[in-house]
Formats: C-alpha cells, structure tokens, sequence
C-alpha cells in the first residue's frame, strides 16, 4: 500500500515537472537565441543552450537603443497612467454601488451590467473613436479605448467593500460629518488594499501587455511601445520575405532587426512582469480565483 | 396637489443626500456611454452604404445588402465554422486538462512543490500574444526554426501548409490558458470540505474512488459554470492567438480566419466596411442571445453562480 502509494505520488510529480518545463523551456529558447551568435543563428537554428555565446543583441540594444527606449518609456506611461485612470473609474463607480441605501441602485447596477453582455464590436467602436474622438495617433489611443474600465473588475472591486466593510462604520463616520468621498478615500480605501494591489496587477499586466489599440489606431511611430515594436517588426519581416520576389535585391537592402535582436527585445518585454510576477503571486491568483467563475 | 409636492420635495430631498455617491458615479458613466453605449448605435452601419465623406449616421441605408454579399460568398461559413469549431475544441480540450491539473496538484504531496508547480503553470498566461507568436515562430520557422533544425531531418514550411494548424491553434491556446484555468479549478478543490475525505478514508476509499466520489462531485458546479460561460462566448475568439501567432498568413486563412480576424481584416486592410459591419453585428447579436441562454441554464442549475 505505501509502496504503491510512493509510486503514484512519483508518477504525480514527474507528471508536474514535465508540465513546469513545457511552461518555462518556450521561454528559454527565446532568451538563448538572444544570446547566441547571429552566424549561428542563421546556420543551426533556434537552440535551447547557445552554442556560440553571445552579447552582441544586448550590445547593439544597448548602443542603438533609441526607439527601444522610447518604446520602453511609452509602455511604462500607458501602464501608469492607464492603470491609475482605471482604479480610479472603477472604484468611484464601485463604492456607490456596494451602498444598500443607495436610491437606483439597481438601475445603475444593470447600465453596467448590461455592458458585459452586449456591445457594438469592433467596427462601430473603431469608427466612433477615429471619426468622432479623432483618438488615432494620440497617447490617449493606446489609454482610452476598452482597457480603462471593465465591468468585471468593477463588479469584483463592488463585491469586496460590500462583503468585507461593515456598514456601521460607514455610518460612524458619516455622523462624524465625513463627506462620501472623505469615507471613501479615509475608512474604505485603507481598508481596501489587497484587493486593490490585486485589481492594479490584472490591470497593469493588460495595459503592458496590450497591442490590440496599438495595431487599431496608431501608425505615429513616437507611440509604439514595446509591445507594437515587436508587432511591427514582425510584420515587416513577413512581409519582406513574402515579397522577396518582387523587392528582388532591394529586400537584402533593407536593414531587418536579426533574429537575436528580435529575441532581445521580447526578452526585454516580459523582463519586468517576470521579475514582479513570483513575488506578488498570490495578489495574481487571487485576481484569477475571484474573477475567474464570473469573469 | 400638496401631497404630491411634498413627496416630490421628499424624493428630491433624498436624492440630495446621495448627491456625493452620484457625482463619483459620473466618471464612470461617461465612460460607458463613450466606449460601451456610443458603438451600440453603430451597429446600423451593418444596414448602411458607408460613404467616407458623409460618415457614419448621413450615409445611406442600403437594408440587408452587406449580409446579402456576407452570406452569398464562401467566408460566412468558413468564419462560423472556424469560430465556433475551434471554441468547441477549446472548451473540451481545455476543461479537461485543467481539471486534471488541479486534481493532481490536490493530489501531490510536498508544499513546496505544489508552491512552485502553482507558480510556473501561470506564466504562459502572463505574456502576450505578440510574444507568443515571437515563440511559435521560433518553434516553427522554415528557415531557423528549432524543429526543422533540430528534431526533423527535413524541412517544412509550417506557415504555409494549412493542414497543421488547427493543431498548433489547439495546442498554443491550451499552453497560454490552462494554468489559469487549473488555478480556478484547484481553488474549488481545496474548498472541499475535507471531513468527506477523511470519511473516505476510513471507509476504505482508493485515491481513484476519493477522486471520483468526493473531488469530482465537488467541482461539479464550477465545471458547470465555467463551460456554460465559456459556450456563451462561443461567437467571440482570441483575436490575437488567430491572428498573430498564424502572422496573418494568406495561406491560411481558411483555417485561421475567425470572425475576428475577418472583421479585422475588412475594416484595417480591405476597406471593407459594409462587410465587415455585417459579420460585427452578426457576432455581437448572436452572442448576446447566447449568454442570455446559458446564463439562464446556469441559473437554473446553480443560481449563486449566473451572472444575474
């Protein structure tokens, strides 16, 4: 019985880390081929261990840096701007709404409600924001469309103060003659934190992540972020190599990212979400266990 | 006559009190009305002639047309067949394989290691898919790709040949999510109480009969919910797994192209509005019934877990 049950917890665990590798080794394989000799990229392929080691990609990443920089600047001004202007919404439009005594409660709950349920698409939303906003090649193109509220998270962020803030402090505070936004930003918020260290990582890792409104409304180069740079890097180089014919000699011309610089500067995008990611895990799963069955 | 006055002043009264949580809610609101509300609208342009120069509310209405030309060319069923068949897949490959995931990690013994297997399952869902596709690509590209360098004798032109991609599409989106989705299901099963299992135990149960007879009945409502909210979204796809990871690649299209990518396509590309409208407002009308009806299901299963 014990015998058979070490089997099992074996057969388990080598199961996981078979799992754990198929996760990371993908990850590896881009950052080898950030560092390995272009020369041998080109004749070995991608390799998991460098055979010919390398820092050019980091080198001329460094030294050529500007746009990489510039990008890395835009991505860290959307991400923090973006995610302030999103808690902001979310938790001014989520306070009221976790109060019983508000009048229209209901009415209010469902015009956000209604929002997860049904929407325009694309095409309306996209000639609404070019058209009417004239949002294309502006910052606010990458901060505003569909990213700086979400009804999950708001109704994530309701959920919290309805279940974890009792209502007789609201009230105690409110005969001390505080004013809602006094409670709201004295008793509430203090009161609130792991939920919002929660909302502010699902949040932040949308806006670092996004390239969607990137690719929609912005073609002004002095906006790419990181995200758009390595899009757009790509699709020059399929479409070079799907035109070749047709560039003929000229395609050799043009000066392409190689493929280790291509690798480094993906490796440079998730750098950042790797390195905070192990330490705030459990604010990332908890974002995940609360919104996952609702969201 | 006074009566009503004064109800009018009292509700009046009320509502000033509230005046504080109603301004914080203003924000909020246009926010909605601009990126939510607005584009509802706009979905007439499915019934409109778009002319550039009169814009979107003084161009012509020109009735089914745009569907009339959606349906009567092959796309229609190609991108219905593509959104809906792979979601399916979706749904069943990823059901399956999360649960099992979560019941070992349940299973496993060793804090440290479930600590850490927990940690590195969720990356994949930490990266975008612009950086997917850098990874697939140096899986699968012709040239430089490590399986055509280094596990094949041969090559072959993955981002031409549109036989493998249904697998590929299947197998990237199954990496990217299943750690989410695991740690979703494995939240339900430490939320068992453990008093069944301990029951089990002295009744002699195997950890297969423990398994079947206490873990599995367990998350039964989650795996409910969850799939019924999944189906309910069969009509939307990962524009960024159909479009990016494939690199748009003409060659694939027809198993790739996904009502997404099709709209996409119409709207950035080909100037296509009047198509592209079309599809949009097939998708968004087809799936608001659909999340109605399985909300409604799951309300009727297990009401604590429907949306309303």
């Amino acid at each position: 019985m014990v015998q058979h049950d070490r089997v099992q917890q074996t057969v388990m665990h080598v199961f996981m880390i078979i799992l754990t590798l198929c996760c990371v080794l993908p990850f590896i394989l881009m950052v080898s081929a950030s560092f390995t000799e272009e020369a041998a990229l080109a004749r070995d392929g991608y390799r998991f261990i460098p055979e010919h080691f390398s820092l050019e990609t980091y080198s001329y990443l460094i030294k050529s840096a500007k746009t990489i920089l510039k990008g890395y600047g835009m991505t860290i001004l959307v991400t923090a701007v973006g995610t302030l202007s999103n808690l902001t919404l979310t938790i001014l439009f989520a306070y009221p709404l976790s109060r019983r005594d508000l009048p229209y409660r209901g009415v209010l709950s469902f015009i956000l409600f209604f929002t997860m349920l049904f929407n325009g698409g694309l095409v309306p939303t996209y000639m609404m924001y070019s058209n009417i906003f004239h949002i294309k090649n502006t910052i606010w193109a990458l901060i505003v469309p569909s990213l700086m509220m979400n009804a999950f998270y708001v109704i994530m962020m309701r959920s919290f103060f309805t279940s974890s803030i009792p209502d007789a402090l609201i009230e105690a505070a409110k005969l001390d003659g505080a004013s809602e936004l006094g409670v709201l930003t004295k008793i509430i918020l203090p009161l609130s934190k792991p939920m919002i260290v929660t909302l502010v990582l699902m949040v932040g890792l949308n806006y670092w992540n996004d390239w969607m409104n990137g690719l929609y409304y912005v073609k002004d180069q002095n906006l790419y972020t990181v995200q758009m740079i390595l899009n757009n890097m790509i699709n020059n180089i399929e479409f070079l190599s799907r035109n070749a014919a047709m560039f003929g000699a000229d395609a050799a011309k043009v000066n392409l990212p190689t493929i280790g610089i291509r690798m480094g500067i993906a490796v440079i995008a998730v750098l950042p979400v790797m390195i905070i990611y192990p330490f705030l895990q459990k604010y990332f799963v908890k974002g995940i266990v609360i919104g996952g069955v609702k969201g | 006559m006074q009566t009503s006055v004064k109800v009018h002043k009292k509700k009046f009264g009320t509502l000033r009190r509230y005046k504080g949580l109603y301004l914080m809610m203003v924000p909020g609101l246009i926010y909605l009305l601009i990126n939510n509300y607005l584009p509802i609208g706009g979905l007439a342009l499915a019934f409109k002639k778009y002319d550039y120069t009169k814009g979107i509310w003084d161009s012509p209405w020109n009735g089914f047309d745009n569907f009339k030309f959606l349906f009567s060319t092959r796309d229609a069923g190609l991108i219905i067949r593509n959104t809906l068949g792979y979601n399916f897949i979706f749904i069943l490959t990823g059901t399956v394989f999360a649960i099992a995931v979560a019941i070992i990690l349940n299973e496993v013994r060793g804090k440290l290691s479930k600590k850490v297997y927990q940690t590195f399952i969720l990356i994949p869902y930490l990266i975008s898919m612009v950086v997917v596709s850098y990874i697939v690509f140096a899986f699968l590209s012709a040239d430089s790709g490590f399986i055509n360098n280094s596990i094949l004798d041969h090559k072959i032109n993955w981002y031409m040949q549109a036989k493998f991609w249904p697998f590929i599409l299947v197998l990237v989106n199954l990496w990217k999510s299943f750690g989410y989705n695991s740690i979703i299901y494995y939240a339900t099963v430490i939320g068992i109480d453990s008093s069944l299992y301990e029951a089990a135990v002295v009744d002699g149960a195997s950890r297969w009969q423990r398994i079947w007879h206490v873990t599995l009945p367990g998350l039964r409502p989650t795996i409910i919910t969850m799939t019924l909210l999944a189906v309910g979204r069969v009509f939307y796809s990962d524009f960024g797994l159909f479009y990016q990871v494939p690199m748009n690649s003409g060659l694939l299209y027809d198993v790739t192209t996904t009502i997404d990518v099709y709209v996409y396509n119409g709207l950035i590309l080909l100037n296509d509005i009047g198509r592209s409208a079309a599809a949009g407002f097939f998708q968004s009308i087809c799936g608001f019934l659909l999340v109605l009806t399985a909300n409604f299901v799951v309300s009727k299963i297990d009401k604590d877990n429907a949306l309303f």
